[in-house]
């Protein structure tokens, strides 16, 4: 065992000597891993930053709701089956709570009703296009998942009344009011005047796709007012304990068709959807590209390997007459083994430590300069190039080694 | 075959009593596929080499002197026939127990030193202790005993391209025998050596043979031979003579 040790560390030490007295030789091999690890591990953090992004993209839907629609958040192949399901209505929401409440030990602590709608806004000379108007009742503060910056939601009186209050986003704020702060001043939806009495904080985009911060919160009864009160709406229910999700769906499942007084055979009328839907769908899509990004990657790290596995048997060519020595004076085959063996690790482990760093700095520099560019550098990355280089080390340091490792010391010893 | 008239300075080395047997061969044979052909370097050798000895082994190219050493160095094994060593029979060993019998038993010196270039003596002479499996401090002390005892105590820390040829053969001397070996085997030791650092070397071999350590040198230099108490002669895979020398 300690003999073990001690010829480890003579294989280190011979690994380093050898690595100086070739610089050259060395820089320019470690160079293929460097490569290597470098597009290996830059992938890596374009698919953590994917994984980061999708994962706040799926909280801002929330992971203790529920969402009750028409439509489920999938693709539907047979469309003709839900083109038809009635409306969701406020009326739902109320006979729903109802249930709720007299429902014992109810996994679901409350259902809002939530209607959502595209259009322009303005304030003074600004005016901004494409922004989601939200209504919904005082309970839509139990279910934003976003903090609220500045003032306050509107309360019930407000939103029984309808009042013209609203809620900005903070996109939305920062373009009709920039610069300045955004309560109290009027926005003009379609024509009418709210009052703004509150900003979200900022939440991002979804998926890239649409921003959450780009909408405007109002109560529902002024929406209705006018927009017509048969507008379409879901229902956001939340959920008590979301590690009870699944049971939480069934309660709320049974609890809709009641609402709805389905039959036993029919089929639901509605949708219940939840971000778990999103993620069952876009895991397929996040893992395709992780393997092609990685097999991509992999090619120039595999390119390093053949680099390394070139220079060990050169290096092995070399020394032959060394490895004639070392096996006269006692050195067993394993020992030989693994003094070439370390060779190949340390130049791998030196093209992964600045290969890494090169990463580390890539990433830096994206973030700032980028800030689009999904990249998360992570401490679980360190440990897997390192576990990387030491494995491309190994599997193309073997051969070579092998192949010393077995030569006939009176060969060897006679070489030239 | 007796030598010839030996120069004055060899006459009255007294010769020591051998002590007990180190190797034993008998009957060995070594072929060798060249290609198609086939080559009888031993035709069967018999040999015993006793601790406290001072043999030379000589013969022209070809004649299976290396193949001989190679076989009593532990570097290769008997195609046939019996090769005890300390009471071991090693002809059916594989390479690592091979390995393991050199590390302990075995001192090498090689015609062209075989240093590693890039260690300093000190290093040199420990490399056999790493592989036998000893501490650093156990290992430095062995080193810079065997050092000291060469001469070269004030050497420790040069690198084999900062040392003449007649010191690099003798930090390879001390790191043959850092190991305590059962046999010296040295191989045209003076090969690389001018005359003068040649007779120095031998003159050292002199010296270890009068503390007790049995040598075998390999050379076809009669001069060097001749220094030896016993020259073993091989001619076409057999032994000769072998005959005391006085």
């Amino acid at each position: 065992m300690t003999r073990t040790i001690y010829e480890f560390t003579e294989s280190f030490r011979i690994a380093f000597q050898q690595i100086r007295a070739n610089a050259m030789r060395s820089v320019l091999t470690a160079l293929g891993v460097i490569i290597g690890i470098v597009a290996v591990t830059l992938m890596g953090t374009a698919i953590n930053g994917i994984n980061i992004g999708f994962q706040n993209s799926l909280a801002m839907l929330g992971e203790d709701i529920l969402y009750v629609q028409r439509w489920p958040w999938r693709n539907v192949d047979d469309w003709w089956n839900y083109i038809n399901r009635p409306a969701i209505r406020i009326e739902h929401a109320e006979k729903l709570n109802r249930i709720i409440e007299s429902t014992p030990n109810s996994l679901l602590e409350v259902a809002v009703p939530v209607a959502g709608r595209g259009s322009s806004v303005k304030s003074g000379d600004i005016k901004l296009s494409g922004v989601t108007i939200i209504g919904s009742t005082s309970d839509y503060s139990r279910i934003v998942t976003a903090d609220i910056a500045e003032g306050r939601l509107y309360n019930d009186i407000e939103a029984n009344a309808g009042r013209q209050v609203c809620v900005l986003g903070s996109s939305v704020a920062e373009t009709l009011f920039p610069g300045r702060p955004a309560l109290d001043q009027v926005v003009d939806i379609r024509g009418q005047h709210f009052t703004v009495i509150g900003v979200l904080a900022k939440q991002g985009e979804f998926l890239g796709l649409f921003s959450f911060d780009n909408q405007i919160v109002v109560p529902l009864a002024a929406l209705r007012k006018y927009w017509g009160s048969r507008i379409d709406l879901q229902l956001r229910v939340k959920v008590k304990d979301k590690t009870k999700l699944m049971q939480a769906e069934e309660e709320l499942q049974g609890a809709m068709r009641r609402v709805r007084s389905q039959l036993p055979a029919e089929r639901d009328n509605f949708s219940i959807n939840q971000q778990q839907a999103f993620k069952a769908q876009l895991d397929p899509v996040k893992s395709g590209i992780a393997i092609a990004g990685l097999f991509i990657t992999g090619l120039a790290l595999f390119v390093g390997a053949i680099g390394i596995m070139n220079i060990t048997f050169v290096s092995v060519k070399e020394r032959t007459k060394e490895i004639g020595t070392r096996k006269a004076l006692g050195a067993r085959r394993r020992t030989i083994l693994l003094q070439f063996l370390i060779e190949a690790v340390s130049i791998c482990l030196i093209g992964g430590v600045v290969g890494l760093a090169l990463t580390f700095g890539i990433a830096v520099g994206i973030r700032e300069k980028l800030p689009a560019l999904p990249v998360e550098f992570s401490g679980s990355l360190i440990f897997i190039s390192m576990a990387v280089s030491i494995i491309t080390g190994i599997v193309s340091g073997f051969l070579p080694a092998l192949g010393a490792s077995r030569l006939d010391p009176v060969v060897a010893l006679r070489y030239e | 075959m007796t030598a010839p008239a030996a120069p004055a300075a060899h006459i009255h080395r007294p010769t020591r009593p051998p002590g007990a047997l180190v190797i034993e061969i008998e009957g060995v044979t070594k072929l060798y596929k060249m290609g198609a052909e086939i080559i009888h370097a031993l035709r069967g050798v018999q040999l015993t080499i006793r601790r406290n000895e001072y043999l030379a082994i000589m013969g022209p190219s070809g004649s299976g002197k290396s193949t001989l050493m190679n076989m009593l160095g532990c570097l290769d094994t008997p195609t046939d026939g019996r090769y005890d060593f300390n009471g071991k029979n090693v002809a059916h060993m594989v390479d690592d127990e091979l390995a393991e019998i050199r590390n302990r038993e075995i001192g090498f010196v090689f015609q062209t030193f075989n240093l590693l270039p890039r260690s300093d003596a000190l290093h040199n002479v420990e490399l056999p202790l790493i592989y036998a499996g000893m501490s650093p401090s156990a290992r430095r002390e062995r080193a810079l005993a065997a050092l000291s005892n060469v001469g070269l105590a004030d050497r420790i820390h040069h690198k084999p391209n900062e040392l003449s040829g007649g010191q690099r053969q003798r930090v390879a001397i001390a790191r043959a025998l850092v190991n305590n070996p059962s046999i010296i085997l040295a191989d045209e030791p003076t090969g690389n050596l001018d005359s003068k650092t040649g007779e120095e070397i031998m003159a050292l071999f002199e010296q270890l043979y009068d503390q007790g350590q049995t040598i075998i040198v390999v050379t076809h230099e009669e001069d060097i031979a001749r220094h030896a108490r016993r020259i073993v002669r091989l001619r076409d895979g057999l032994i000769e003579s072998d005959a005391r020398v006085h």
